[in-house]
């Protein structure tokens, strides 16, 4: 195979520093020692960190996204495990419908299940509630959840389960002693997936969430309509550390490429 | 196989799919269906939404100049969007194919990884960079002599473009990277050997074969970048309004839900029809290379 030329490599270097570029410079104006938004030349702070402390709606709005991402991708495999199941092995009619249906929130722009949610739990009296806020993830990471523990039981062995069942295994010990092992990776991912997904939801939980259910994206996002300042970056800061956390999951369990590559053709 | 194990088989998979179906119709589709039914009520400033059907709210949208000055913002705005991913994202994608394997893994790594990182940081940081007419990026871009005064960035359409794009542009390379991981590298070394130069191959080789990708890429970005929320809400402002922000200022601001109700609805009919109909005008045109 041809080697890239230097107009390409120029080309390359300068499309991955502007990509790079934003994300950097959160990181590094956290750092700032100084009052205001700069970069930190004159020497490294944490003064912008040690300055979340007091400022709880931020410390409070960290807990409910991680409650939220955590109980939320739980549940959503909770449903996803068994469709992945019947949607690997059977081949029956309404297959491909369901399968759709199951990816569709992916399709759907989240402003439209923003609204979609507000007006539903308002009219069920739920407006506002974290109740309302799981069930609303659990629709949108469902499809992460799915695809992940679809592939995994796709590419299982059945002549493992047929071996189980001859030697007695039935039913709920056939599924923990066998099923759920052999597909337990593409669950966990499905899961890291999943969360990650949830926790950095901004555009359909900002339609949800109220004062003590604000999630830390909400809660940034209503910070910045006001003002930018230092602090923002050192939470921003906060939530990419947590994020490249479970990235680091992801492909230790999985392999971030196979992640990615099936996040992209995405139902379409 | 018996017929009772025949039975068991066919019920199987709809008892697993249930507990989902049910959640599906319950909270997805009732919801949905409950939307459009909304944008038919009425709603007024004292009297809060009256659950009468009327056309009044899509009246007030095919009328009123000011919807469809905002919704060809919105869709000019996804349009340029989707231009600057392929312009950027295609070669990129094509030069990252040929890079060493470590090399290649690390950048598709680094390029790939920020679709992760929450958009309100990815925004903010964009938001640093344009800082007013002294920010970094038009300090840069006056330094490499590329403009001789500011381009001003925030509050523009021009900086949300770009933020955009950033945001983006995973999806364009991912999709692109699919199209040229099906690429046969030896017709690239028949072409040469036939005496083609590197611009004909481009042209005449790999643009073709990378086409459906670029396109299927494009529907991507084109269906999120019109109805993407944070970045337009950070970087335009309060003024520059598109679909979803106006969506998100008649709920929780106006409050009338009803007008918001419809805008959502005609944004998701835009975005179903532009979708579907370019999927399959995409799929007759290469049926080719999808076989």
């Amino acid at each position: 195979m041809r080697r890239n030329g230097p107009l390409a490599l120029i080309f390359h270097t300068i499309f991955v520093v502007v990509m790079v570029a934003p994300i950097l410079v959160v990181c590094l104006v956290a750092f700032t020692p100084e009052g205001f938004l700069s970069l930190p030349t004159n020497g490294f702070s944490l003064r912008w960190f040690r300055a979340i402390a007091n400022y709880p709606e931020f410390i409070h709005a960290f807990w409910v996204s991680l409650g939220l991402g955590a109980l939320s991708s739980f549940v959503a495999l909770l449903f996803a495990v068994p469709a992945a199941l019947a949607l690997a092995r059977y081949r029956f009619r309404g297959r491909d419908a369901l399968a759709a249906l199951f990816l569709s929130p992916l399709m759907i722009p989240h402003v439209v299940l923003g609204i979609a949610f507000l007006r539903f739990f308002t009219s069920a009296g739920l407006g506002g509630s974290f109740a309302a806020l799981i069930i609303a993830h659990v629709i949108i990471v469902f499809p992460f959840a799915l695809r992940l523990t679809l592939a995994a039981a796709t590419g299982m062995d059945l002549s493992l389960e047929m071996a189980a069942v001859s030697l007695g295994a039935n039913g709920w010990t056939l599924f923990r002693r066998v099923t759920l092992p052999l597909i337990l990776p593409g669950v966990i991912s499905g899961w890291a997936l999943a969360f990650i997904q949830s926790f950095d939801d901004l555009t359909m939980t900002v339609f949800l969430a109220a004062p003590g259910t604000e999630t830390l994206p909400v809660r940034m996002f209503l910070y910045i309509q006001d003002n930018i300042d230092p602090l923002v970056t050192s939470v921003s800061a906060c939530v990419i550390a947590v994020t490249m956390t479970a990235l680091i999951l992801l492909d230790r369990f999985y392999g971030l490429d196979r992640v990615l590559a099936g996040k992209g053709d995405t139902g379409r | 196989m018996s017929t009772a194990a025949d039975e068991r088989n066919a019920r199987a998979p709809w008892a697993l799919t249930a507990p989902a179906l049910m959640l599906f119709v319950g909270v997805l589709l009732i919801p949905l269906a409950m939307t459009v039914m909304l944008s038919f009520h009425d709603w007024g400033q004292y009297k809060g939404i009256e659950p009468v059907f009327i056309l009044k709210n899509w009246h007030e949208i095919v009328t009123d100049p000011y919807y469809a000055e905002m919704f060809w913002r919105t869709f000019r705005i996804a349009i340029l969007t989707t231009l600057l991913t392929a312009l950027l994202g295609a070669p990129e994608a094509y030069i990252l194919n040929r890079m060493d394997g470590r090399w290649k893994s690390i950048f598709l790594l680094v390029i790939l990884g920020p679709l992760l990182i929450s958009v309100v940081a990815r925004t903010l940081g964009w938001a640093l960079l344009f800082g007013g007419n002294n920010g970094l990026v038009n300090k840069l871009l006056m330094s490499a002599g590329v403009i001789s005064s500011p381009i001003p960035f925030m509050f523009t359409e021009t900086g949300m473009v770009v933020a955009l794009a950033h945001v983006m542009m995973p999806f364009m390379v991912l999709s692109v990277w699919a199209a040229l991981q099906r690429l046969d590298p030896q017709i690239e070394n028949a072409a040469m050997s036939l005496g083609a130069g590197p611009l004909t191959i481009i042209r005449r080789i790999i643009m073709p074969q990378i086409m459906p990708g670029v396109l299927s890429g494009a529907i991507i970005v084109f269906s999120l970048s019109a109805s993407a929320f944070a970045t337009p809400a950070i970087i335009g402002g309060r003024r520059l309004k598109v679909a979803a922000t106006l969506a998100y200022d008649e709920f929780l601001n106006t409050l009338n839900w009803p007008l918001g109700a419809a805008v959502a609805t005609l944004l998701l009919a835009a975005l179903v029809l532009i979708v579907v109909g370019s999927n399959a005008l995409i799929e007759r045109r290469y049926a080719e290379v999808f076989r």
